[in-house]
């Protein structure tokens, strides 16, 4: 399996994924080879047992996760990154340094996010090199198939698959299209469209991206299932009291502050909201490139006191802050799938979630909105923090829904369809 | 010896408009839709059912026989859109074979929050029977055949009906069968018409169900059922919506050939008759008395209220809409009172059921939102506004207020820290 993300490094929806599908094959019993293009440093080694750290390749280094027990993973050191968050400068640079201990060459480490891009310096020659250390891990190794996630991985995938004649399948979580919206990196769109033609099977992670797939991509329709994502069970948080005596509501937006995730229309929803009611905070968690932009626009929409901004995330505190919601909004412009939202109702929060939105063919018990429709979102933004009985009746049914959605599912449907792959390359 | 009775339920809500937080309009219903779906039924049931209908009438010479149960907002809606329908219900109404039933107006559950509100809704539908179709109405249905023993007492007690019509319900009935004339627990006079579900729900519901063993369904095949209760009952109860005929099953599963063939199958046997309801309770004897202390209706499996009354937000809809009755009839306000007794139709509160919603059947068909929740959020916007306006007709401090508002000067910063980079 290719990856780019895993915990403990998390910046998006991504890392969860694969972190919550790995997870469920390893107790499916299903091998797994799990490829990360991270620097293995001394950081995460609290988290992770190293079996055997910097084995038979220089750069690269294999080990277990103690939970996991069918998984083995293997580092490359590369500094690939998903998505460019300031805190994701801070980790390049390390990266950069260890890339110069490695390769002996320097490479230019810059405060600015690249240009409006998404990803960090240099990624095509990061994709060709990640690429590269693959494959030649890829014949020290025994499998049978190519799992691959998203388009970092696909020419490693593609290589891959040309090198050992194994099938190869591609896990679309997010498209060019959705990241970038009509402004779409020619690059990017290439070489995810050649990762998806050269696939034996694509796997894409709602109806949603299926169809961007098919329509964007011009892909056959018979090349490519839905497999949603699941959430992880949290077990008794919600039983936990939360210490907060406060009059105020609180409505949340949690996710990367991008022109993706619809952060404007949060705030101009807000405003609305504010204009019928004063008891409400507006709290938006996550980072991002249009952070700075974002905090000026509820400046000039004369909100600032009524939004806050806590910056990106991680673990406890991300449970903290749903535990003090009382709404999650997730008002994206396009979003393959939205894994937050299910977390939200994992911890009893109602849901508002855009109907461009992969996550919003799979629940029932949440509201749904148009991203654009600014009104409509205000409109139940409003209901839910006036009318007690809806949000009562949201998070009864929703968190009862929210059990359903489960990666094991996930990872049993994966299974099936390397099955069907196999068979056919049989 | 069985009579077939027929019984129709007609009826059509007035739907809400879309209506956020941020309107103040006192056009709560949507005049476009409400006319587009009334007519689109008119043309694909009520028109074709009712000149079929009358055809039957007609050519039997009074051994075919029916009855409808109209509810006032459809016939304000008939009247606004579909005046022809009107004429084709006047003309069934002159065939001297039609009785019309009585019920509230509104297809309200009043009887569940006040007795009051109640009594005058079956009154101003009685006026409004009398009004059109020159009858008395001497048979109550209520909303959805919702009943208990607590109705049969309180409509015995008005003085004006005969008899009450439920549901057959196998958990009140027990051993005994739906085929007879019954006598509601504690009530003297009124008698008591139990719907035949089983075979209802052959046309009603399986009807053009392929994968249902019986399928097809002729004339033929129905009327040999009817005959199977010879000797084992006096009346086979067929109660159910119009909208069976041509909208729930739609013209091209054969649905008015069924129809238009029934009664020559049925009245070739010759111990077999149709009959209205009121005639039943006049030629047959009560056989027992049923006691229903629980209220039942006719919906779903459950039989219950809990498609009305199934969760929180139903419950707190319907709540605050009887909440500001009294305040409502306190100010002689034809127009506030008529707003809010169309927003007491029972259809509100069904658009609020999660019951089956995540399978998306019968429950969603029928609804005009995209869930449960968007009717809720809808039906409370429009509910606070009318409470507004009436708060601001009487002049009196709302006592009555929905929301709670809370202290604007406990304002307390959250406990979110804010990290850095926050200029505002």
């Amino acid at each position: 399996m290719l990856g780019w993300e895993f915990p403990p490094f998390i910046s998006g929806g991504l890392g969860t994924a694969c972190y919550g599908l790995t997870r469920a094959m390893d107790s499916l019993g299903l091998r797994v080879s799990f490829v990360l293009p991270k620097v293995v440093s001394g950081q995460y080694a609290s988290h992770v047992k190293l079996l055997t750290p910097g084995t038979s390749k220089r750069n690269m280094s294999s080990y277990t996760m103690q939970e996991l027990k069918n998984v083995m993973f293997h580092s490359i050191a590369s500094t690939l990154q998903p998505y460019t968050l300031p805190e994701d400068y801070e980790l390049s640079e390390e990266h950069s340094e260890f890339i110069r201990e490695h390769f002996g060459q320097s490479l230019p480490v810059s405060d600015e996010p690249c240009n409006g891009m998404h990803y960090g310096q240099d990624m095509y020659s990061e994709v060709h090199r990640y690429a590269a250390v693959a494959v030649s891990l890829a014949f020290d190794e025994s499998f049978d198939l190519i799992h691959a996630h998203d388009w970092m991985t696909y020419p490693a995938g593609i290589a891959t698959a040309a090198a050992t004649g194994k099938p190869l399948v591609v896990h679309v979580h997010s498209t060019e299209f959705d990241r970038s919206g009509e402004h779409v990196n020619q690059m990017i769109y290439d070489i995810e469209r050649a990762g998806m033609e050269r696939a034996d099977k694509i796997i894409a992670v709602s109806h949603y991206t299926r169809n961007i797939i098919i329509s964007r991509y011009g892909i056959p329709g018979d090349k490519v299932e839905v497999v949603y994502n699941g959430v992880e069970s949290n077990g008794s948080w919600s039983l936990m009291t939360t210490g907060i005596d406060s009059d105020e509501k609180i409505v949340l937006f949690l996710g990367r502050i991008t022109m993706q995730k619809g952060p404007e229309y949060f705030l101009r929803a807000a405003k609305k909201v504010l204009e019928v009611m004063d008891n409400v905070k507006f709290v938006m968690a996550g980072s991002g490139d249009m952070m700075n932009r974002t905090i000026n626009m509820a400046a000039e929409l004369g909100i600032g006191n009524k939004v806050l901004f806590t910056g990106f995330l991680r673990g406890d505190d991300v449970r903290q802050i749903y535990e003090m919601a009382d709404l999650y909004v997730m008002p994206s412009v396009s979003e393959p799938f939205g894994i937050a939202p299910l977390e939200a109702m994992n911890h009893d929060v109602p849901v508002i979630i855009s109907k461009q939105s992969g996550v919003s063919e799979v629940l029932t018990h949440a509201l749904k909105v148009d991203f654009w429709d600014v009104d409509e979102i205000a409109n139940k933004i409003v209901a839910v923090l006036k009318y007690p009985p809806l949000q009562l009746t949201l998070r009864n049914h929703g968190n009862f829904e929210v059990r359903k959605l489960r990666w094991i599912d996930s990872a049993r449907k994966c299974a099936s369809i390397y099955e069907d792959v196999l068979m056919a390359v049989c | 010896m069985p009579s077939v009775c027929f019984y129709f339920q007609v009826h059509q809500p007035m739907r809400l408009r879309h209506y956020t937080v941020f309107d103040s309009g006192h056009d709560y219903f949507d005049a476009h839709k409400n006319a587009s779906i009334c007519k689109k039924v008119a043309q694909k049931c009520y028109l074709p059912a009712n000149r079929l209908l009358l055809e039957q009438i007609r050519q039997y010479e009074g051994r075919f026989k029916i009855a409808y149960s109209i509810t006032g907002t459809l016939l304000e809606q008939f009247e606004a859109y579909c005046p022809e329908v009107m004429s084709t219900f006047d003309a069934l109404a002159r065939t001297g074979c039609v009785e019309f039933l009585g019920e509230t107006y509104y297809h309200s559950l009043s009887f569940l929050y006040s007795r009051e509100e109640f009594l005058d809704q079956v009154n101003k539908h009685t006026q409004a029977i009398k009004y059109f179709f020159n009858q008395t109405p001497k048979v109550f249905r209520n909303t959805e055949l919702i009943y208990n023993n607590d109705l049969a007492a309180l409509i015995e007690s008005t003085g004006q009906f005969d008899a009450i019509l439920s549901e057959g319900a196998d958990h009140v009935l027990g051993y005994r069968s739906p085929n007879f004339v019954y006598r509601p627990q504690g009530c003297d006079t009124l008698k008591l018409l139990l719907k035949n579900y089983s075979l209802s729900d052959d046309i009603a519901f399986r009807f053009s169900n392929r994968h249902w063993s019986q399928w097809p369904l002729t004339a033929e095949k129905f009327s040999h059922w009817v005959n199977d209760a010879n000797g084992m009952g006096h009346v086979i109860n067929l109660f159910m919506d119009y909208e069976t005929f041509g909208e729930h099953q739609w013209a091209d599963t054969g649905i008015f050939d069924f129809l238009k063939h029934l009664p020559e199958q049925v009245l070739q046997h010759p111990d077999n008759s149709f009959k209205t309801p009121s005639e039943v309770v006049a030629e047959y004897p009560v056989m027992d008395s049923v006691d229903i202390p629980h209220l039942i209706s006719w919906a779903d499996t459950e039989r219950d209220l809990s498609a009305w009354l199934g969760n929180a937000m139903q419950s707190n809809a319907l709540h605050e809409t009887y909440r500001v009755e009294k305040l409502i009839k306190s100010l002689n306000d034809q127009d506030i009172l008529n707003d809010w007794r169309k927003l007491q139709t029972s259809d509100h509160f069904y658009y609020m059921c999660t019951k089956y919603f995540a399978d998306g059947d019968v429950h969603k068909y029928f609804n005009p939102y995209d869930s449960p929740y968007d009717s809720y959020i809808n039906f409370m916007n429009i509910m606070d506004n009318l409470r507004q306006r009436c708060v601001e007709k009487s002049g009196t401090a709302s006592t009555l207020d929905i929301v709670e508002v809370p202290a604007k000067d406990k304002v307390k910063v959250s406990q979110v820290e804010p990290v850095s980079d926050q200029t505002c």
